[in-house]
């Protein structure tokens, strides 16, 4: 193995680079660089359940994504999905950063405290959260609907919350963002610690409040801390399966409550329309892409650096 | 150095070594004088803002808290009108009926399958992601940006979109309900991130400490093994344990290409479980998803602080 990193002159480079790099992007190619041109064609094709069963797949040029575009459900899913996920993302990101602010106030007693109750949410399977959230909210013995009766005094027993697409995602929402807030508050915390005191101090010592010490300094020294986390979030909000898929299993119903994913899985696998599936599928890639761009250029300042 | 490997940014979480910044506020217990009548008045707001952390904390815990408190209850007690805050009437019959009861969603083959996922894809992509590592790091090469570019790009494409085009490929393999085809996916899901880790990690060691050793008269594999290997140790147990914990909750694979009932693993098998039980038991429910979430917890609290930076070194250099 010849060690060059550090001499800048690339000399006696030879095959041994590419060599190692063989495994890894052969398994990429394989696993995820074909199925990706086999959707890309497929999407451009006629490719339903006679197809799976060895009918020829004729092309059908943008046939499917005509289809899909103006299909009412298409939209009707997107906008379900885009709303649930910046609702989700604006929830999440501002609880993250409040409790990485109240972190950083708290003494270390406290903080351990907060952080241990962070790590154990943000540890649990999505599944198992998902789970347990809905049993924290069923129906007829979930211990929400008891509270909210002791409480408020407004008979909640039997009160059925996946029923509504509303309630639905009322409850989904919960799961995302308390399993979400620990990763944004640990970061947004970590990135608070890289604040200069003396920049806080001297605004301090200027008469600047809390709020404007907030929003004039540490903003500016966390922008691209917010600019991936934001970003990130968006793409895990937008591509949530699991929960909303598990969730349809307590309750709910799948026609209300699919977001893009699920509707994927359902188009393709559920009704057999794999051309469909995979137009919407591709349109899925390419929002998630340009979503993307952002963090990936900023991930790129640190590989050159 | 690398961002990774000691970028002050690590949440030091579960050890918070004080971090440089006292609070803005000036909890400072430095006695100069002028701070005395600031922390005077700082007081009754720690008090309040104390309180709230206790508030945070148990909505955090509460739903960990509810499932291991409901697995332990009978069910008949879960289903009552009142509901027991404490396991007072503690059984382990959720779990037996779990692990050894229903014989339609039996929960073994489940875990079989899913350690075996997991153990293959953890070992292959620590693997080929290293030295994929090694490749970027080590050497300066034509195509060398245009492969990170990629790794960051394909860590982007989305798994729910490419579900029926990969199984169709398993499908040709004959390798659908196996667990190879599974481990397959897995790997090519988690190679990106493993790769872009394992980089910053690899980064963190200079090649002038293996060169030193070989002017030692250490051979460059002996240098390598001795003095490099052992340091990227920490960074292959973290990005491992990110892999394992992938592997373990994955579910929109699992669910389309392990569709036999023998080939669940225990994510797809949780939701097997709980369509048979939902009206019925919810005790057995949670005890399921309790054994689900174990491992991962376990291992989730070894790695939590190389996980965030990993994901955001760049932002935090930029």
């Amino acid at each position: 193995m010849s060690l060059v990193a550090k001499t800048k002159t690339p000399r006696r480079v030879g095959f041994a680079p590419f060599a190692l790099l063989v495994p890894g992007t052969a398994v990429l190619a394989v696993v995820v660089g074909w199925p990706l041109i086999q959707l890309l064609i497929q999407s451009f094709q006629e490719y339903g359940r006679a197809q799976v069963f060895g009918a020829p797949a004729p092309f059908i040029g943008l046939g499917n994504y005509v289809e899909v575009l103006t299909d009412q459900k298409f939209w009707n899913v997107l906008g379900r999905s885009v709303l649930f996920c910046l609702v989700c993302v604006v929830v999440t990101i501002v609880l993250g950063t409040l409790v990485a602010l109240l972190m950083q106030r708290l003494n270390k007693f406290f903080r351990t405290l907060v952080s241990i109750g962070l790590l154990l949410a943000w540890a649990m399977p999505p599944l198992s959260a998902t789970f347990v959230w809905g049993w924290v909210f069923d129906t007829q013995y979930g211990i929400a609907n008891y509270l909210i009766t002791q409480v408020s005094g407004v008979d909640f027993m039997g009160h059925s919350w996946l029923i509504s697409a509303l309630g639905f995602f009322f409850v989904a929402g919960i799961v995302v963002v308390w399993g979400a807030v620990p990763f944004v508050a640990f970061t947004v915390y970590a990135g608070l610690t890289q604040v200069p005191d003396e920049v806080i101090e001297a605004a301090q010592l200027d008469g600047a409040g809390a709020v404007a010490r907030f929003r004039l300094i540490v903003l500016p020294y966390l922008r691209s801390i917010f600019l991936v986390l934001i970003v990130l979030s968006v793409i895990w909000d937008l591509r949530v399966f699991a929960q909303i898929k598990a969730l349809q299993t307590i309750g709910g119903s799948v026609a209300d409550t699919s977001t893009i994913g699920v509707y994927i899985y359902e188009t393709s696998l559920a009704n057999g329309e794999y051309g469909t599936g995979g137009a919407i599928a591709v349109i899925l890639v390419l929002i998630l892409m340009a979503v993307s761009f952002v963090y990936i250029r900023q991930s790129l300042k640190e590989d050159e650096a | 150095m690398t961002a990774v490997v000691s970028t002050p940014t690590r949440p030091d979480s579960a050890s918070p070594s004080a971090p440089k910044s006292a609070p803005p506020s000036g909890r400072a217990t430095t006695a100069a004088g002028g701070r005395v009548a600031r922390r005077r008045r700082i007081r009754p707001s720690s008090i309040v803002l104390s309180a709230v952390a206790v508030i945070v904390f148990v909505l955090s815990v509460f739903p960990v808290y509810w499932m291991v408190n409901s697995s332990f209850l009978p069910n008949n007690l879960v289903r009552g009108s009142v509901p027991h805050f404490f396991p007072d009437e503690f059984t382990l019959r959720n779990y037996a009926l779990v692990l050894f009861g229903d014989t339609r969603t039996p929960f073994l083959p489940a875990l079989l399958n899913s350690i075996g996922t997991t153990v293959i894809t953890v070992g292959v992509a620590l693997v080929f992601a290293f030295l994929a590592a090694l490749a970027v790091t080590r050497f300066r090469f034509r195509g060398r940006r245009s492969f990170v570019i990629a790794i960051l790009v394909v860590q982007m494409i989305p798994g729910e979109a490419m579900i029926i085009s990969t199984y169709r490929l398993l499908e040709g393999w004959n390798l659908l309900n196996s667990i190879i085809g599974l481990s397959l996916v897995y790997v090519a899901t988690v190679l990106p991130f493993t790769i872009w880790t394992l980089r910053g990690f690899v980064n963190g060691v200079p090649a002038e400490l293996e060169e030193a050793a070989m002017i030692d008269g250490c051979s460059r594999t002996g240098a390598f093994w001795r003095i490099t290997f052992p340091l990227l140790a920490p960074g292959l147990i973290a990005t491992g344990v990110f892999g394992f914990i992938q592997a373990w909750n994955e579910f929109v694979f699992a669910l389309v290409v392990m569709s036999d009932d023998s080939a669940h693993t225990l994510p797809v098998w949780l939701r097997t479980f709980v369509q048979a039980n939902t009206t019925t038991n919810w005790a057995a429910i949670m005890a399921g998803s309790t054994l689900v979430a174990i491992p991962v917890v376990v291992f989730f609290l070894i790695v939590q602080g190389r996980m965030t930076s990993g994901l955001v070194s760049g932002a935090v250099k930029g």
